[in-house]
């Protein structure tokens, strides 16, 4: 090669072979959908050329004589704490193209992780902790609206309630699986989510990309979403899922809208979400019939309407400055469930620099808009939910603790069936057959296995909240919800505590 | 109510304890020395840190009066209580609460009580209820009054409380020489060393009257819960948190004392599941809504009113609580002991299941 752009030079891996163990079965070529490996025919060996490689470790697993090791380029620039290798090979990268730097996935920089600052309360003499294994241990939870007080009357078969609650959402453990749309995966993942779902109790969300025609039976479980672009909304879809999402903002990039790239709307996605074959699908950034507060209450009674009030209607917005503020209005505009997703939330494909540097973190929010709603004797009206960079049952936990109902899980679900976070999801070439709609890559997800593998994670996850809640002496969820008691803060400043609610540990 | 700034920074009390109740369902005077027995025997369930007696119908002279006990670590902390009382009620009745002298009680808070009737032209909280008029003002007290607390603000009914052991206060507040047709007594054993006369059970507001023995580790939520309601937890104990929800179920909402249970422990899902289906509904219902004042953590818990006893484990019936009767009275106690002490036969004694109210009324 006579020419190649510095940036290629300077790339983040370094692929090393074993060639003592490599037998050249060509399963690298195959898999790697980034060209890494190829076949030369002149030293009739498999070769490979590192500056491809984006880290996603697939030829790695895949591999059937373990002769093949992923490593972060050793090769370094000069230190120097402002200008880092990231910076330097942006640059050069915009240099290059003129163009917008895109990334996948959450955002990886070194900011505070609040819930690794947290540390949770167990018992000790004065109360017993109780153990999950030998008694009854509750993670049932419901969503939705919920009323001041109610009314019974009592007979002698035992009490009736008089009245109605509006619609809920039931969930077996406080955990779903968040918004990804079929487009940004692809089907056999959403199928798997469906499948998952409904096997543990709890619910799925569609994302932006409307609802495959064949997943419309596993309704019970799926949550609908109508975003920006109102792709593959219409009333059948409203009316298929237990509850519909109006999605404002994402925690990943919040401001902006999605871009769906052509590449990856095929057929079916296409005629799911009501777009042409091979168009790229560009969600705007704000609803254009939402431009204030009134008119998302239009829109919230719109949906209730055509659903003829029998879905809860939940707003997802991203954590931002003034979101305490903003949840508030939209509780009394009429929401059921409120999500706020953290800057840490994944993504198909967002801008990097609104990636890295907008919105807060979930931790931080979600304490201040759980307060808010309190203080303006609110939270009862809606039901609070989390996500964004929620990595194990004790951050679910913690969650709970500071006022949530339930979590999302996005990034965490699709490590789980195989995502190593490599932040390439936009190219629609994921090995990992996750973020891609090509059909050679797209059957690397069996729906069946994994949908085995999310609901393992899930019943993992909710053993280990059983653990934790008996240890605490609690034997029900909702005693935990709120209750920062039940936590105390290491190594934050007190700014930090007073947000969170919480005390420093020692106090 | 917004919450108070720093909602979460308190300090809760820890203790076990040993809890006793009795009830002469057709109002018959039970002599105090009866409670005060039982108490005794259950002496190594406290350390000395707390104990207590409440009493119903020991004023049958100002049965129409709001008693008010006081407790006052100065003098300075009586007149500004007085004061503030004297500008919403006005006052039938105004004397220390008769005392011994004991060797066991060191130092000892003034302790006064007020026999009150509210004002026909009340300074503030005109629209008020009643009842949301007396609480408003004990809070205000409790709150606002440096080295004031209010005992409690029942009708011929009054709460005897301090640091010692139950048999000591017994002595010091002199009780032997009261009677009344319900009595509970708590002996405290607190795991913090700082012991406080406000601090010691029972706990009461209006006519209700709590004693406890357990720990409430669901708390913070409850706590924070009841500052949506507008009310104030400020003696630093979780027992309180019972005594503020009573009053919202069965006064504000105006549910019964046995759905307010149903509330404190509701049945585990897997029963409301089996349920018919109407029920299902209300459980279901009951605690999505109530959830936050689900009392979660082990507890026995005695809750009286002027007609009223009411004895309730936790869910899993991590602390015991035995209920026993014999001709018109009912028993409960944390030990059978401490009920054979003062009554050897008894038609009937059983311990309640996990969860499951026992309520036992005045005929009317």
């Amino acid at each position: 090669m006579l020419f190649k752009p510095i940036s290629q030079s300077f790339h983040d891996f370094l692929v090393e072979r074993d060639k003592e163990r490599c037998i050249n079965c060509e399963v690298c070529v195959r898999q790697c959908p980034y060209d890494v490996y190829y076949w030369d025919d002149a030293r009739q060996q498999v070769m490979h050329d590192s500056s491809k490689c984006i880290g996603c470790h697939r030829c790695e697993a895949l591999c059937p004589t373990a002769c093949i090791t992923v490593r972060r380029n050793p090769a370094e620039f000069r230190p120097n704490s402002l200008w880092t290798g990231t910076y330097i090979k942006n640059l050069f990268k915009q240099a290059d193209t003129g163009g917008v730097l895109l990334s996948g996935c959450g955002c990886p920089q070194d900011k505070p992780i609040y819930w690794d600052k947290l540390q949770l309360d167990a018992s000790q003499v004065t109360n017993p902790s109780i153990d999950p294994l030998r008694e009854p241990m509750e993670t049932r939870t419901f969503l939705g609206s919920k009323p001041d007080m109610l009314e019974f009357e009592e007979t002698p078969d035992g009490p009736c309630l008089k009245g109605k609650l509006s619609p809920q959402l039931t969930l077996e453990y406080p955990i779903m699986f968040g918004a990804m749309s079929f487009g940004a995966i692809n089907f056999n993942l959403h199928k798997a989510m469906a499948l998952a779902a409904t096997e543990t109790g709890i619910y799925y969300n569609t994302g932006e990309g409307g609802l495959h025609q064949t997943l419309y039976k596993y309704g019970k479980n799926t949550i609908v979403q109508v975003a920006s672009g109102r792709f593959g909304v219409h009333r059948d879809y409203l009316n298929a899922g237990a509850a519909i999402e109006i999605k404002v903002g994402q925690g990943a990039k919040p401001g902006i809208g999605g871009h769906l790239p052509g590449e990856k709307i095929d057929e079916e996605v296409s005629k799911t979400r009501m777009v042409p074959l091979g168009s790229d699908a560009i969600s705007p950034a704000p609803h254009h019939d939402i431009y204030s507060i009134e008119d998302l209450l239009q829109l919230i009674y719109a949906l209730k309407e055509a659903t003829e009030y029998t879905k809860p209607v939940s707003v997802k917005i991203a954590a931002v400055h003034n979101a305490a503020a903003i949840a508030s209005g939209i509780v009394r505009a009429g929401a059921d469930i409120v999500v706020i997703d953290g800057f840490r939330g994944g993504t198909g494909a967002a801008p990097t620099m609104i990636r890295d540097n907008v919105g807060l973190p979930i931790e931080l929010c979600l304490a201040a808009v759980d307060r808010r709603l309190r203080d303006d004797g609110i939270r009862n009206q809606a039901s609070l939910v989390a996500s964004g960079g929620i990595r194990c049952s004790a951050d679910v936990v913690k969650a709970i603790a500071l006022g949530a109902d339930a979590v999302y899980i996005g990034s965490a679900a699709l490590i789980a069936v195989g995502c190593t976070m490599c932040g390439r999801c936009y190219t629609g070439k994921c090995p990992w057959g996750i973020a891609t709609n090509e059909a050679r890559l797209k059957k690397r997800q069996n729906p069946d296995v994994a949908a085995k593998r999310l609901a393992n994670l899930v019943k993992a996850w909710g053993h280990e909240i059983q653990e934790m809640l008996g240890g605490m002496g609690l034997n029900s969820i909702e005693s935990l919800r709120g209750n920062t008691d039940k936590l105390r803060g290491i190594g934050l400043n007190q700014i930090e505590l007073d947000t969170l609610g919480v005390k420093a540990a020692g106090q | 109510m917004k919450a108070p700034a720093r909602f979460w920074d308190f300090n809760k009390d820890i203790s076990g304890c040993g809890v006793f109740g009795v009830l002469h369902k057709k109002r018959g005077l039970i002599d105090g020395d009866m409670p005060i027995k039982a108490m005794c025997t259950m002496h190594d369930r406290g350390n000395g840190q707390g104990g207590g007696f409440a009493a119903y119908g020991i004023y049958p002279d100002f049965k129409d009066c709001y008693a008010f006990h006081l407790l006052c670590e100065t003098q300075e902390g009586l007149d500004n209580a007085e004061a503030v009382i004297k500008t919403y009620f006005d006052i039938k009745e105004s004397q220390p609460i008769p005392t011994r002298r004991t060797l066991a009680i060191k130092n000892p808070p003034i302790v006064w009580r007020f026999f009150l009737t509210p004002k026909e032209d009340r300074p503030r909280w005109k629209d008020a209820s009643e009842a949301d008029y007396i609480v408003s003002v004990v809070m205000l007290i409790n709150k606002d009054v440096k080295d004031a607390f209010v005992l409690s603000s029942g009708k011929d009914m009054g709460a005897f409380k301090g640091v010692g052991f139950p048999e000591d206060i017994a002595d010091f507040f002199r009780l032997d020489e009261y009677k009344g047709y319900i009595w509970t007594g708590h002996n405290r054993f607190p795991t913090n060393s700082q012991a406080w006369w406000g601090g010691a059970h029972p706990f009461t507001l209006l006519d209700w009257a709590i004693v406890h023995n357990g720990e409430i580790s669901s708390y913070g939520i409850n706590r924070r819960y009841l500052a949506q309601h507008d009310y104030l937890c400020t003696l630093h104990t979780d027992t309180e948190v019972v005594a503020y929800l009573l009053d919202m179920l069965t006064r504000k909402h105006k549910l019964s004392l046995r759905m307010a249970s149903y509330i404190f422990a509701p049945p585990f899902w897997d029963e409301i599941d089996r349920m018919p289906p109407a029920q299902q509904e209300a459980f279901r219902a009951l605690r999505m809504v109530y959830g936050p004042a689900m009392l979660n953590g082990p507890f026995a818990i005695l809750v009286t009113n002027n007609t009223t006893m009411m004895g309730l484990n936790d869910r899993v019936k991590l602390r015991p609580l035995l209920v026993a009767e014999k001709d018109d009275m009912v028993f409960m106690s944390s030990e059978e002991s401490s009920i054979r002490e003062v009554q050897r036969d008894l038609d009937r004694i059983w311990a309640p299941k996990a969860g499951e109210p026992v309520i036992a009324e005045v005929e009317a």
